[in-house]
């Protein structure tokens, strides 16, 4: 099936099967490793890219369903000498050890972030209707879609609470 | 370049010159930032399954449906007819078991005989993932089961190996004649390791019939040798890369069944194969902790001294598996007791292979030794601290060998302190709304252990430096570490050395289990170092007790070069090569330390929320404090896990696992992980290692679930025995405990 995804800025024009996932397409046909594959059935955030600007996990998204939107992957938030805040916050606060949940967590907290100065609540927002204060405690609510089995989790708090202040 | 010169070291007696500290670049015990770090942030960090060949076809396991007998036939011809499929591999060379640890040989082979539920008995390979995935989900496989399945724990057959039990004195006679006493049985489930990358491996050939697997392995110098014996060919046939490892956590120690699968696809196919497991395979056919039920015979005097210890324990694992999860692996040195008896029954199951979870043996063996300590506290009368305290004993309570660095009491009472222990209530007291609120406290212990381990230094023209050896960073922070032990050592700043890890063509270093990599590889570099300052005396004609390396210049007397000047074009390598020896029956070696919890439990519900933690420990030389302190963090957070959540649940039908994935395995998330806590108590071990260093991977996860089951007990008198501590268990306990008028039922709130 010809399908064109736009990724990172840049326009792909693949020819795929229907059964290819948005998180293979990535990874098996167009070499961006970033996304990670840590369960293939929404379980686990690891393959956690932007889809207009909102996390999605990849590997529940099939990779035809994403023409005419704009995909950010981890590549496309920084590279090794161009890091993100958030990137720089994850090196800074050590928030990962063996690195595989890594670039979904990044992707994860970086739309996270924009969802909270939405003004969207979470599970322990005690008041639905006003904008949510970033609390440890909202942070990490918003951040359990992404498992880390190295339990970075204090250390990823401390990266995107690093970031949440400045950007405040 | 000069031939390589070779320093080797074998640990027959301390190493008291403590070389680290005569250095002067500062590195040691800084907390560097991760080298490794910016990669892996920018996702261009490359794990196993990534780097894809031109021409790579995608392999997919197809897993057993029944707990033993034969496959009598396996599909093909249909298989093949579907679109893209390229063939379907099995035989006799396949994994039946993954490897354990260390094996140094190919674990049980042959896919035709079946030895528990998802064992992998075939590969469907296609031209695309998508092609071959299919196949192998709709593969027609019938069986011939056999009617002598064990799968029930209750009913299994068992074992007592001799080597693995201990009577000495009389524990019944001390139980008996006690002053205080618990005799108290602790149950734990069975664990995954579930590392986040799942296991994978790229295999190719090329023309001389050398076979590289890029794979997610631990120990790639035993990881080659065991793929080889699998495969039949000289290891040196094999090389194996592994630059990244998604995590391992043990699942990693010994090669899995994809790699053996990939390697015989790609060399029939020619052409590179990968293999990525799925994570259903993960649970299912790479390596699990073994449940375990352990019976606790404490006693003491009046005054609270152990006079008798006895551990018996129950695990499982396959027939003919040599692995059991070594429970009393700190019970042999931890407390006093001169009566002891450790027993260890190994039951045969039809069910996934047991293997080593990270700290196998003290990680459930702990849960039910701190906790039973807990309880023996309380009948004692006495703080559990101090039942703890007294009870360190002056030599190891079974033969008499002295202790080594042992900081045990001191971080027992720096937590005791940092954690403000004194305000500790009585089981009830301390309420908020319908939450009751307690503290917990375990000492932590992993025995120390080192293993051997080679790596190559090279002072580059460009006065920079490059590490080089077969040691793997899971995670552990090896890039990190290396790149300072090295730094120190030559007189470099961090940014100019160069770690190159996880390359069977270079020196093989230890591995990453056992928490033994930094003291063993981190060693290596040490040795290699040392050598190469010796050239660079030789080289500026001064003696080696005179040379100060430092921000890139040798300097000795008036003599200040840089190493560039020193090197010129005559680059200069070393080998060091690290074994360990006899100073490990010498002493007793282990790092210690102490784990405090502070827990909620909703009087309503049964649920359990810690609400923060403290740990302190000592091992020997902290080389990185930032990673250390992320290692102990993860350790205590898989604690959580182990004392609330993790439950490999196995049909007791047919031995299959019911929860094999991520949405009903209970790994913690985020918002279970409360504020920790770390602190390091520093002491310089020379026993061990010649940089002074202990294990720290594992001593994180060693006592911090027993300090949260006995937190729970503080909070609201229920002492949960079955651990995970589940809503429904602890929720039993609290209503017994109001029926019994010694919990009041809360209602003021
Ligand atoms: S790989 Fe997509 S959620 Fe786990
Ligand atoms: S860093 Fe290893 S899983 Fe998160």
């Amino acid at each position: 099936m010809k399908t064109t995804l736009s990724i990172n800025g840049s326009g792909h024009d693949l020819d795929l099967d229907p059964r290819v996932t948005l998180l293979d397409a990535l990874r098996q046909h167009l070499g961006l490793t970033g996304s990670k594959k840590g369960c293939d059935h929404g379980q686990c955030g690891a393959c956690t890219v932007l889809v207009d600007g909102r996390r999605v996990n990849a590997c529940l998204t099939l990779a035809v369903m994403c023409e005419g939107r704009e995909v950010t992957t981890i590549e496309g938030l920084g590279a090794p000498g161009a890091l993100s805040s958030m990137q720089k916050a994850f090196v800074e606060h050590d928030g990962y050890q063996c690195g595989y949940c890594t670039p979904g967590q990044i992707c994860s907290a970086t739309a996270m972030l924009e969802e909270a100065k939405q003004g969207w609540p979470s599970y322990v927002s005690d008041d639905l209707e006003s904008r949510p204060a970033l609390t440890r405690e909202e942070i990490s609510e918003r951040m359990s879609g992404n498992l880390c089995r190295c339990a970075a989790y204090p250390n990823i708090v401390d990266a995107i609470e690093d970031v949440a202040g400045s950007e405040r | 370049m000069s031939e390589t010169i070779i320093r080797k070291m074998q640990m027959d007696e301390p190493d008291e010159r403590r070389v680290l500290d005569l250095t002067s670049q500062g590195l040691i015990g800084r907390p560097v930032t991760r080298p490794d770090g910016p990669a892996k942030v920018a996702g261009t960090a490359s794990y196993a399954g990534e780097i894809l060949p031109e021409g790579t076809a995608f392999g997919v396991l197809v897993r057993a449906t029944i707990a033993k007998g034969k496959v009598a036939s396996l599909d093909e011809a249909s298989a093949t007819a579907m679109p893209g499929v390229l063939g379907v591999f099995t035989g006799e060379r396949f994994l039946r078991n993954p490897a354990q640890g260390g094996a140094d040989a190919a674990p049980v082979q042959g896919a035709s005989e079946v030895a528990y539920f998802g064992q992998p008995i075939g590969l469907v390979v296609g031209e695309t993932y998508e092609d071959a995935r299919h196949a192998a989900y709709t593969m027609g496989v019938t069986y011939e089961p056999a009617d002598d399945a064990s799968v029930d724990l209750d009913t299994a057959k068992s074992e007592r190996p001799d080597a693995k039990q201990l009577d000495q004195g009389d524990l019944d006679a001390a139980m008996a004649g006690a002053a205080h006493g618990v005799d108290v049985t602790y149950t734990t489930t069975p664990d995954s390791s579930a590392p986040m990358e799942p296991h994978a491996s790229v295999a190719s050939w090329d023309e001389e019939g050398v076979l590289t697997l890029r794979g997610s392995y631990q120990m790639l110098r035993h990881n080659r040798i065991e793929l080889a014996d699998a495969l039949g060919i000289e290891t040196e046939k094999v090389r194996i890369l592994a630059p990244f490892v998604g995590g391992g956590f043990g699942s990693k120690l010994g090669i899995a069944p994809e790699a053996v699968a990939a390697s015989i696809a790609a060399k029939a196919l020619k052409r590179p194969v990968v293999v990525a497991m799925t994570r259903q395979h993960v649970f299912e056919g790479t390596i699990r902790r073994s449940e375990t039920s352990q019976r606790m015979r404490l006693c003491t005097d009046a005054d609270g001294r152990l006079t008798g210890f006895g551990h018996d324990s129950k695990v499982s694992n396959l027939p003919g598996e040599s692995f059991s999860e070594p429970l009393a692996m700190t019970t042999h040195f931890l407390y006093r007791g001169e009566n002891r008896r450790i027993g260890h029954e190994i039951r045969r199951v039809n069910r996934t292979c047991a293997g080593s979870v990270r700290a196998p043996g003290e990680a459930p063996g702990m849960l039910a030794t701190e906790c039973a300590m807990d309880e023996l506290a309380e009948v004692c009368g006495l703080d559990p601290i101090e039942l703890r305290k007294r009870n360190i004993p002056d030599q190891q309570p079974e033969n008499g060998t002295p202790y080594g660095t042992r900081l045990l009491a001191e971080c027992l009472e720096e937590g005791a302190h940092r954690f403000g222990w004194a305000d500790r209530k009585a089981p009830g007291e301390r309420r908020e709304g319908e939450w009751l609120i307690g503290m917990g406290v375990a000492s932590a212990a992993r025995t120390n252990m080192t293993a051997p381990a080679s790596a190559r230094v090279t002072l580059r023209a460009d006065g920079t430096a490059l590490v080089e050896t077969d040691m793997t960073d899971i995670g552990t922070g090896t890039y990190a570490i290396l790149t300072q032990i090295a730094g120190e050592m030559l007189g470099l700043p961090a940014d100019r050395v160069e770690v190159t890890l996880g390359d069977t063509d270079f020196p093989p270093g230890s591995g990453s289990g056992g928490s033994w990599g930094a003291s063993s590889t981190g060693a290596a570099v040490m040795l290699a170092c040392e050598a190469v300052r010796e050239q660079v005396c030789l080289r500026m004609g001064v003696e080696p007790s005179a040379l100060t390396m430092r921000d890139g210049e040798a300097m000795a007397g008036n003599t200040r070069r840089t190493l560039e000047e020193v090197v010129g074009d005559e680059p200069v390598a070393a080998t060091g090569d690290f074994e360990p020896g006899s100073t490990t029956e010498q002493r007793v070696m282990a790092s210690y330390g102490a784990h405090f919890a502070e827990v909620a439990v909703n009087q309503t519900t049964g649920e359990v929320r810690v609400r923060r933690m403290l740990g302190v420990f000592s091992a020997g030389r902290i080389l990185n404090e930032r990673t250390a302190r992320s290692q102990c963090i993860g350790g205590m957070i898989w604690g959580i896990g182990e004392a609330l959540t993790e439950d490999l649940v196995h049909d007791p039908r047919d031995g299959h696992v019911v929860n094999r994935d991520l949405a009903e395995y209970h790994v913690p998330v985020n918002l279970d992980a409360p504020p920790i806590e770390i602190a390091f108590l520093e002491e310089l071990e020379d026993w061990g290692s010649p940089i002074q260093s202990k294990g720290i991977g594992e001593l994180g996860i060693c006592g911090s679930g027993a300090a949260i089951g006995n937190a729970i007990y503080n909070a609201c008198g229920v002492r949960i025995r079955d651990f995970p501590a589940t809503p429904d268990k602890v929720l039993a306990g609290i209503i017994s405990e109001e029926e019994a008028g010694r919990l009041s039922s809360g209602q003021e709130k």
